[in-house]
């Protein structure tokens, strides 16, 4: 049997909401003189459970992948494992050096020069003075930065400040890494290093529990997957089968033709203009179609608003699950200024041919000015099944079958005559 | 079937065993972690404390290092804040309202006070604001907590030997001869720093929740300026009342400077403030066990609330 490196039970972990807070003396004062006044009553607060009862171990040498959607506990799992925050319920066993990286270059000071904050940064991460003196030339190497190691970070492009954060941590030797979604900052390349590193580690038989919304990346790296779904394990197992089953859960979004209601959705903006209502079709005739690949696309909203006005850029971003943008039909881009005024009104979206493969597509909506100033904006709305075209051929889809959709031809042209030899003739 | 019925049995029994980087990173004892919810009261954990020395170290060195970057007097202003102090009091309270000073020059009766509380001061407020200012730190890696305003703390000690280095100037410069005493000036700035660090404990780990902290720290630093014997001496009062004004911890602090230093420099000689000293360091005592306790109470809710 192979020896265990983490061992939860039963964690569960419970915030209070904001309202409870006393954020002044002042109301701490007054709540503790009403609670003197009626000490019987209780107070009334608000709890929330980010994670609840989550039990599971995990082997040494075992890679495991997190996944889930925001809000779902992955972040506040990683808190309680580095003991950033204390579990409200249950336990934790751990076997060894715990290493985490929650985020790139954690503790640097601007003012000093990059060979200074490679030791501090060390410190913190739990590195020595001599372990950092053993590394600094291959954290300096990797992190390309030889140049200008005396300069202060503060002077240091954003790119270099990052892998310089990375370095370090990479270089860190714990029993068990515990690594947040670090690499959805920086550019490819800088992903690409950071994931040839992550790579590099896993292989070498060291424990790693690796939070991403990087699917590709987690099936890359990790031999096992847990799925996170509003503060309990929905799945556990190989990251493929995981993965699908994260995919796949969410086609049990909205049905064609059926209205959803937004009012309960989390957003952000001024709330000059609300979104109220979503339903999506198949058929721009808005019957209960399902979407297909290259076919038709319907969206209807329905939206309120305070006061009578104008809406300059009303936009339906359809995403991908890493987080892209593939679709954003913006009514800005079409000079389409969009009334709404109190009580709801019905605006439509037509899209001829969604040039999208099979595959479920996080959708967001949008409502602003042209200046940016946001009136309603509600991230991951609604999902959007599109299903494969069947309409032609045997309708098999190739397991890879990429993210835009294409009308193409296969020709036969027969017997080709031997091209070299024209050309030699 | 529990999963934790996989542990194996020591790790039960408090294996408490947080590794640093101070070891080589091949032959490590394994220990086992247990992460839990934490309740009641708890008292320092010296071990871990110990354990993460190297971390403490840094963070000192970052304090002093960031100090008086991008400023143009740089090291300059660990000097200067006693000093326009001093040259303050002195021509109000010296001067003008002609205040007693045991006999001593007044400006080196001022300023050999001046010392110990900048460094007491300084420590104070920094500390205070010390876990508010890391917030980022304390949100993204667990180390103990207590180090960012020990560190804070630690950090002044530069600013205090700069400042200690002008004092010698003045005592030469007025001729003032150290007596035997000396040598419990450790000590005595070992009780300034327990009574910053005990104060700031308390502040820092309230600041946590309540920013009103803030804007109280420079207050609370002007009252209890003027609650000590800096700008006049403690004989201003009989006893008993001059041993119980020692129940501020700076009292002894100071008065234990002044008599270490200057007791040679003055007419009849300063007498020994003991009594004082004593109720001062029992004070600073329990300021400071309170603080690390009620601090620790309150550590495991720092990364959430912050």
């Amino acid at each position: 049997m192979r020896e265990l490196a983490i061992v939860a039970t039963g964690v569960g972990k419970q915030f209070a909401l904001a309202a409870r807070r006393h954020d002044t003396l002042r109301d701490a004062l007054g709540a503790a003189a009403r609670r003197l006044q009626a000490p019987l009553r209780r107070q009334h607060t608000e709890k929330f459970w980010a994670l609840k009862d989550l039990s599971f171990d995990l082997a040494q040498g075992e890679v495991l992948g997190i996944i889930g959607r925001n809000g779902a506990g992955k972040s506040t799992l990683l808190k309680l494992l580095s003991r950033i925050t204390e579990p409200t319920a249950g336990e934790i066993a751990i076997r060894g050096r715990v290493g985490s990286l929650l985020e790139v270059g954690t503790g640097f000071h601007p003012e000093l020069s990059g060979r200074e904050n490679i030791f501090l940064n060390g410190a913190i991460l739990g590195m020595g003075r001599k372990e950092v003196s053993r590394k600094f030339d291959e954290i300096v190497a990797f992190a390309e930065v030889e140049r200008f190691l005396d300069t202060p970070v503060k002077h240091y492009s954003s790119g270099m400040y990052l892998r310089l954060g990375f370095a370090v941590a990479a270089h860190l030797e714990p029993d068990i890494l515990v690594v947040d979604e670090v690499l959805a900052v920086g550019d490819a390349e800088f992903q690409k290093k950071c994931l040839g590193k992550m790579g590099e580690v896993a292989s070498a038989g060291r424990t790693v529990v690796f939070v991403s919304h990087n699917l590709d990346a987690v099936q890359r790296l990790c031999n096992r997957c847990m799925l996170l779904e509003r503060g309990t394990l929905a799945a556990d197992g190989r990251p493929a089968d995981v993965i699908a089953r994260y995919l796949g859960n969410d086609r049990g979004g909205p049905a064609p033709g059926a209205t959803t209601s937004l009012d309960e959705m989390s957003r952000t903006g001024s709330g000059k203009v609300r979104f109220r209502s979503v339903s999506y079709s198949g058929s721009l005739l808005g019957t209960a179609e399902p979407v297909r690949a290259g076919g038709p696309l319907l969206v209807r909203l329905e939206i309120d608003a305070e006061v009578s006005r104008t809406v300059e850029s009303l936009a339906v971003c359809i995403s991908d699950y890493e987080g892209r943008l593939l679709v954003n039909a913006d009514a800005a881009e079409l000079g389409t200024v969009v009334r709404v005024g109190p009580g709801n009104t019905l605006i439509e979206f037509r899209i001829d041919r969604l040039n999208l493969m099979a595959g479920s597509y996080p959708v967001s909506l949008w409502a602003g000015d042209t200046v940016a100033a946001t009136y309603d904006s509600v991230d991951g709305a609604f999902l959007l099944p599109v299903e494969a075209n069947r309409s032609k051929g045997f309708g098999i889809t190739p397991p890879s079958n990429g993210l835009v959709y294409c009308d193409f031809v296969v020709a036969d042209l027969g017997a080709q005559l031997p091209i070299a030899s024209e050309v030699a003739s | 079937m529990q999963p934790h019925e996989a542990i194996p049995a020591e790790a039960t029994l408090g294996g408490v065993g947080n590794p640093t980087g101070a070891g080589d990173g091949m032959h490590r004892d394994k220990a086992w972690t247990i992460i839990r919810p934490s309740h009641g009261w708890r008292s320092l954990d010296l071990t871990e404390f110990w354990q993460y020395r190297e971390l403490l170290y840094f963070l000192v060195w970052r304090d002093v290092k960031v100090r008086y970057k991008q400023t143009a007097l740089g090291a300059l202003w660990a000097v200067l804040q006693p000093l326009s102090a001093m040259l303050v009091f002195s021509i109000f309270f010296g001067r003008l309202a002609a205040v007693p000073s045991d006999g001593l020059p007044y400006p080196l009766f001022c300023y050999v006070a001046l010392v110990p509380w900048a460094f007491f001061a300084n420590g104070l407020t920094h500390s205070a604001n010390s876990l508010v200012n890391s917030q980022n730190l304390i949100k993204k890696v667990y180390f103990p907590r207590i180090a960012v305003p020990v560190a804070a703390v630690l950090a002044g000690g530069v600013d205090f030997l700069i400042a200690f280095a002008l004092l010698i100037g003045m005592m030469a410069f007025y001729h003032t001869v150290p007596t035997a005493n000396v040598i419990w000036l450790p000590a005595l700035l070992l009780l300034a720093m327990v009574t910053a660090l005990g104060v700031g404990l308390w502040l820092a780990a309230l600041n946590v929740t309540y920013r009103d902290i803030q804007y109280v720290v420079p207050f609370l630093v002007q009252i209890w300026l003027f609650a000590t014997p800096i700008a006049y001496p403690s004989s201003l009062l009989s006893e008993p009342w001059r041993t119980l004004y020692g129940l501020n911890p700076m009292v002894g602090v100071v008065e234990g400077f002044r008599w270490a230093l200057l007791a040679g420099g003055a007419k009849d000689g300063l007498p020994a403030p003991s009594a004082m000293i004593l109720v001062s360091s029992l004070a600073a005592l329990v300021v400071f066990v309170s603080g690390v306790f009620y601090f620790r109470r309150l550590e495991k809710t720092f990364a959430d609330v912050v």
